[in-house]
Parts: C-alpha cells; sequence; structure tokens
C-alpha cells in the first residue's frame, strides 16, 4: 500500500495520450491554468520512474516558456547528495506536481556535494537556487563502519553534522531560502544484533544519534528535516537499500522505494512554498461511522470501542480530531437530511468528533462539487486548500472531474486502513507549528459564529459590539516564524504575492531602511491570530513603497484594510515620507484585491496590460477614518 | 511467455522508457541505434524490466547483453 503510493490513482490507460497531448499544447502556449491542472492531474497517479521522469520534463519545459504563471508555485531546487541523483531529482520534481509546485530540480557534480557546496566558486554555488534539498548517505557522512567506543563514536557523530553545518554555512549566501536536510536511514545489516542498539560504536547507534541532532539543527530553524528514516521504515529497510542496485549504479535508495521517497521530499517542497492543504472535508456515512444514519438511526450505526468495524471508525474520527488540534479545519460534506446527519454529533455517546468541532456542516441532497464550493467559500480559502474523504467511489471520481484542484484520497476498501491512506498522502505537511496553528480551528469556528451573530444588527454597531483590539509591532523574532508561514501561504488578499523565506525574514527585523508592521485582532469570540503583514521600502527619500500587503481572509469587512492604510501613513510619516505608492500584481488567485488600493483613495498612476497596476497616494490629501477598533503595540497610533 | 511475447513486451516498456512512441525493436537493436537510450535510461530501463517481469538480474548478467535480443533470451532462462 506505502510502497505504491496507493492514496493516488493507478496510472490511467491514456496516460501517454494524454501526456502527448499536453506537451503539445505547452508547445502552443496554452493558457497556464489549463497546462498546469493537467500537469497537476497527470500527477495524482501511481507513476514510476519512468512517468515521473517525463511528466518532470514536461513541467520544465513550460516553465521555461510560459509567459505567465498559473495556478501551481514555483520553486528552483538544488539537489546535493550521495551516489546517482538524476533518478531522484527527476522523480522529485515530477512528484511536485501533486504537490502543487513547478520544481526544476538540478544536481551537484557526481560525488562531489560537499564541493558543490563549499567552494565559493562551484557552478552550484553560483545557480542561487531558491532551496537546497542535502540527500548524504551514511557512507558520505563517515558513520558506516562500527566505532571501537562511545568517544569515537560521539566524535565520528560531531564530524557528521560538523559537515552538514559546513554545507549549510557554505550555502546561506547563494540560497535564498531554507536547506533541506534528509535524515540517515541505517544499514539492514545487524552488526551484533539487536544488541546495535546498546552499542554506542555500532552503525545503527551512531545513525540514531546523528538523526537526534539533525532534528535539535531543524528545532533551532538552521535547516529543514525531511525524515527519510521514518518513510524508510513505512516501506522497510530491504525495499529502500537495494545493494545490487548500489553496487551497480550508485542508487543510494533502492528503485522500488524512490517514488515515495521523492514525494515525501516534494511533499516538503510544497510545505514551504505554502501548498500544504488547510481543511479536511469528511463524508459521514461509511467514512465517519459504519452504515448509513438515514436507514440504520443512531443505535445502528458502527462507532465505538466494542466492535472492530465500530473501532475502525472510532480511529478516523480520532485521527480527524488530532488534525484539528494542529490547527487542519474539519468540515462534513453528506449526502443525507441535515437534522439527521447531525444526530450522531448530537446523541451517540461513542462518537469523539462533536458539532462544535466542525467549522462548516454540509448535509444535503446535492452534488459534491457544488458543496465543496461553497465549504471553500464558507471558510475563506481556495478548493486547493481541500481533502475529501469519501468512501464512495463515485462520489471521489465526480469531485476530481469538477474539481481537481481538491484532493481526494483513495481508500482502500478496510475502513481500518483509511487513517493509514490518509496520513501517509501527505496532505498537511508542516514545517513549523505556531500558537496560531494551535487554535486556528476554533478560529474558524468562532468565524462562523461571528457571521451568524452579523446577522442580527446592522453593520457599524455590529462592528463595535466586537470589541475589536488589534495589536500593531515591528517584525520580531518571536513571531518570524509565523510571518513567513503567512507571507508563502497567503494567496487571495496578497497584493504582490512576493515570497520571503524565513532568513529573509529575520534580515528585515534588523534593516533600518524598512519599515514593517504585523497585526493582531482580538475581539469578543477570540483571538483571531496574526492577520496582517506589511513590507514598506523606500524608493527615494519622499516615497514609500508597499512592497507587501497581506491579510487574512478572515477579518474580510472588519474595516481592517483602513486600519493598516492607518498604519502604513504613520510609519511613512515617521521615515520622513510624504508619498505612499502600492502594486497590484495578479495572479490565478488574488482578483479580490484587484481594486484595493482604489477602495483606499489610492490615486492610479499605470495600468499594466497583464492586469497590473501601480497607485499612489499623497499623505497630505489622507484623512484618518474613525475605526471601530482600539490599537495596542509598539507601533499602534 | 515464449520470446515473440517476450520482445512485444520490451518495445511496449521501450516506448514507455525512451518516451518514443514509435520505436520499432527488433533483435539486433542496441543502445547504439536509440538515441535516447544513454547510461542513465539504460539504467531506467533495467529497472523496469525488473519489475515488469518481477525478475532480478546480477550485475555480471547485465554486462553481457548485447541487445534486446540477448535482454529477450536472459528473461526467458529467468522465466523458465
Amino acid at each position: 500500500m506505502l510502497t505504491n503510493l496507493e492514496w493516488l490513482l493507478p496510472v490511467p490507460a491514456d496516460y501517454r495520450a494524454r501526456l502527448k497531448a499536453l506537451r503539445a499544447a505547452i508547445a502552443a502556449s496554452t493558457d497556464p491554468m489549463i497546462v498546469e491542472e493537467e500537469l497537476h492531474a497527470l500527477s495524482l497517479a501511481r507513476l514510476d520512474l519512468n512517468q515521473l521522469g517525463h511528466l518532470a520534463g514536461a513541467a520544465a519545459s513550460h516553465a521555461a516558456t510560459a509567459a505567465a504563471h498559473g495556478p501551481l508555485a514555483r520553486l528552483r531546487v538544488g539537489l546535493l547528495g550521495s551516489g546517482t541523483l538524476d533518478l531522484l531529482a527527476a522523480a522529485v520534481a515530477g512528484s511536485a506536481l501533486r504537490h502543487r509546485v513547478i520544481a526544476t530540480v538540478a544536481t551537484g557534480d557526481y560525488g562531489s556535494a560537499i564541493r558543490d557546496a563549499i567552494d565559493p566558486s562551484s557552478a552550484f554555488r553560483n545557480e542561487h537556487f531558491d532551496t537546497v534539498i542535502v540527500c548524504l548517505d551514511h557512507r558520505s557522512l563517515g558513520l558506516d563502519q562500527p566505532r571501537a567506543n562511545a568517544t569515537e563514536a560521539r566524535a565520528a557523530v560531531a564530524g557528521a553534522i560538523d559537515t552538514i553545518n559546513a554545507i549549510t554555512a557554505g550555502l546561506a549566501d547563494s540560497v535564498s531560502g531554507a536547506i533541506i536536510v534528509t535524515t540517515l536511514v541505517p544499514p539492514v545489516e545487524p552488526l551484533f544484533g539487536s544488541f546495535d542498539a546498546v552499542e554506542a560504536g555500532s552503525v545503527t547507534a551512531m545513525i540514531t544519534a546523528f538523526n537526534a541532532e539533525l532534528a535539535g539543527l531543524a528545532a533551532a530553524k538552521a535547516v529543514i528535516l525531511v525524515d527519510l528514516a521514518r518513510i524508510a521504515g513505512w516501506v522497510g529497510l530491504h525495499h529502500w537499500h537495494d545493494a545490487g542496485q548500489w553496487q551497480q549504479a550508485k542508487f543510494a535508495i533502492g528503485p522500488d522505494a524512490l517514488p515515495l521517497a521523492a514525494d515525501a521530499i516534494a511533499r516538503v517542497l510544497g510545505a514551504i512554498r505554502g501548498t500544504s492543504r488547510k481543511a479536511l472535508v469528511l463524508d459521514l456515512d461509511n467514512t465517519l461511522w459504519g452504515g448509513v444514519i438515514g436507514d440504520d438511526g443512531v443505535d445502528g450505526i458502527a462507532i465505538g470501542q466494542g466492535s472492530a468495524r465500530g473501532e475502525a471508525f472510532l480511529a478516523i474520527q480520532q485521527m480527524a480530531l488530532a488534525l484539528r488540534q494542529r490547527g487542519i479545519v474539519l468540515a462534513v460534506c453528506s449526502k443525507n437530511d441535515e437534522d439527521v446527519a447531525r444526530t450522531p454529533f448530537r446523541d451517540h455517546p461513542d462518537m469523539v468528533l462533536r458539532e462544535e468541532h466542525i467549522a462548516v456542516f454540509v448535509a444535503n441532497w446535492g452534488d459534491k462539487a457544488t458543496n465543496l464550493r461553497a465549504i471553500a467559500a464558507a471558510l475563506n480559502i481556495g478548493l486547493d486548500a481541500l481533502v475529501f474523504l469519501d468512501d464512495n467511489p463515485v462520489e471521489r471520481a465526480q469531485v476530481r472531474r469538477e474539481l481537481p484542484m481538491v484532493a481526494v484520497p483513495e481508500v482502500p476498501a478496510d475502513p481500518a486502513l483509511y487513517p493509514r491512506a490518509l496520513a501517509a498522502a501527505g496532505y498537511f505537511e508542516a514545517i513549523t507549528f505556531s500558537d496560531d496553528d494551535r487554535v486556528r480551528a476554533d478560529a474558524y469556528r468562532a468565524n462562523a459564529e461571528r457571521a451568524a451573530f452579523a446577522g442580527t444588527s446592522d453593520m457599524a454597531g455590529y462592528l463595535q459590539s466586537l470589541d475589536m483590539v488589534a495589536d500593531v509591532r515591528p517584525f520580531d523574532s518571536v513571531n518570524r516564524a509565523r510571518i513567513a508561514q503567512l507571507i508563502n501561504k497567503s494567496n487571495q488578499f496578497n497584493l504582490t504575492t512576493r515570497r520571503y523565506t524565513e532568513r529573509e525574514v529575520a534580515a528585515m527585523e534588523g534593516d533600518t531602511a524598512l519599515a514593517t508592521l504585523q497585526f493582531r485582532l482580538v475581539d469578543r469570540f477570540g483571538d483571531n491570530g496574526m492577520i496582517a503583514v506589511v513590507i514598506l521600502r523606500p524608493t527615494d527619500p519622499q516615497t514609500l513603497e508597499i512592497d507587501t500587503w497581506l491579510m487574512s481572509c478572515r477579518v474580510l469587512g472588519r474595516r481592517m484594510e483602513e486600519a493598516t492604510l492607518f498604519h502604513i501613513i504613520a510609519a511613512g510619516r515617521r521615515l520622513g515620507a510624504t508619498v505612499i505608492t502600492g502594486t497590484y500584481l495578479p495572479t490565478a488567485k488574488n482578483r479580490m484585491v484587484a481594486d484595493h488600493y482604489g477602495k483606499l483613495g489610492f490615486t492610479l498612476v499605470v495600468a499594466g496590460e497583464d492586469g497590473s497596476s501601480r497607485w499612489r497616494l499623497d499623505l497630505a490629501d489622507y484623512t484618518p477614518p474613525a475605526l471601530p477598533m482600539r490599537f495596542t503595540g509598539p507601533s499602534a497610533v | 511467455m515464449d520470446h515473440a511475447a517476450i520482445m512485444a513486451k520490451l518495445e511496449e516498456l521501450m516506448i514507455d522508457v525512451f518516451d518514443i512512441d514509435d520505436l520499432a525493436v527488433t533483435e539486433a537493436t542496441s543502445a547504439d541505434d536509440v538515441e535516447e537510450w544513454d547510461s542513465l535510461s539504460h539504467i531506467r530501463f533495467m529497472i523496469t524490466v525488473e519489475r515488469n517481469f518481477k525478475i532480478r538480474f546480477l550485475n555480471e548478467e547485465v554486462a553481457e547483453l548485447r541487445n534486446v535480443g540477448d535482454l529477450a533470451r536472459s528473461i526467458a532462462a529467468k522465466l523458465a
């Protein structure tokens, strides 16, 4: 199941014909929207190494020739590692399409990973990649032979970590983003046997120690970790290490395991580019419980301890709840009468999921694609942020056909394996975990309550009654991870969609030439978390350009746009500017802010043929509005 | 699986591996005849053959193969 990526579809019979048609479309400069959705759709199958490579080739030619960007993110990736890397590079590029990233992956010279990183004149360094994957094995790091005692073992592990640090330090200036490092996969062959785990000088023990130190580097944000050791455990070391292929072709990862390894790396590339999914939409009958609630009634459905079938569905609910606790929003999409569908959530004692956990509950007899559109709209997130779990292959096929950007896992016949299929697919891959993530699902729930509350009173009175308090401060190290996360994830309310890595955000904190702002918003229903990020750059002594302005769609209609502009103006006055300029750069997703500056009273300077526009506002012309909120924090005015 | 069936399957796999729609494969076809058949795609080809026929080659066996006909006979011997 895991080796073959069985949460994906079998390769369609017309795969080669579709690839050929796609190449023709790319050659004919077809609309990037169509080309990129087809690249994504073709990637959603259990492709072998040949097919991954061919698809990656098509994606690369599209990226090289397309005049405009479509819905997929872009990433220029360097790959350093042990042995022959070409197949891994192609497989990572092909797999990245599944995670809605067009990654061009270039490899370093054979056997020279460390030199490529450390030598300032290396061609690799001069490529200036967005990110670099360091995929070394235990041989390249000198951990392939046992050491005589614990002291020597410690020195060997420290030496291997020093090598990683030297590589990341060498690459720091030439790579704009984070360095990804993979954990080491221990060899199959025991020396002592189980005692390898006890004896510090064994290869296994040294690799375990190295991986623990690497996790420490990742926790300190020095690297981003891809835990290949864990992935290898999924499929077994015997499949991972193919001794014959290592000796013949120097494949550090055996061909059987390579598609899975590549996907594990690719999903982290997605997380870096902010394409990880945000919400899990659940079917009900035979997905969250066994049986059909409309026929079997609350007493008749299978859920909870006492039967194997009930326990299987309990495990699915427990996984959904655990995902919710790490910030994944839950929704329900079911063909049912709503009252009937809600009954188990209210009345069944063994249900782990309760109504309060579901941000949007849609139960009707309409088609699921339409309902998924409504769920995305209600949550204010894109359809490409949804995962849809449904036991019914007909429903899955309908959603895939209508909404190719929604992730729809194939599930095995046995519901006992649903959690494994869902988790192994890697839809919710994360590279950080912040306080905002911990409370996100509650925030979406509270938003639904606010919407209901808004229906009962006039708008101005409603906003006043929210008791809003906005905290305004410059970028700081405490909030750095969340700021970088927003910069890389926000698509809709984002004027320029400029992506900056966490390291670049850190550099802005100390840059006195810039002005940076972060906003948090608390109201009577709870903490909305960070809801706006602004970067201001002077273009001349009188002019301050809004390099980046993004907001969380959760707070639309709360007059936070005006509140943010109010603080941009204040920052401009502090820096002695007399004019604020702003730019709108269109993408497939940010049309909602096309007239953002016009609405705020800016004057149009120039409108480009590509839909972009430049705007200006003279500070002398600005009248501060009366806003329905209080401001706190060091940048508040 | 007889020799002709193995040859037909190999042609199908080679079309996929080398990404050429109109590839005509004979007993004598070798890497010299197919521009896309280089050292790297050769490895992909052998991996693909091993997976599809559910067999494994020893390194020295691979070294002795001169053309597709040799490969088909080697596969037949392993399947027998």
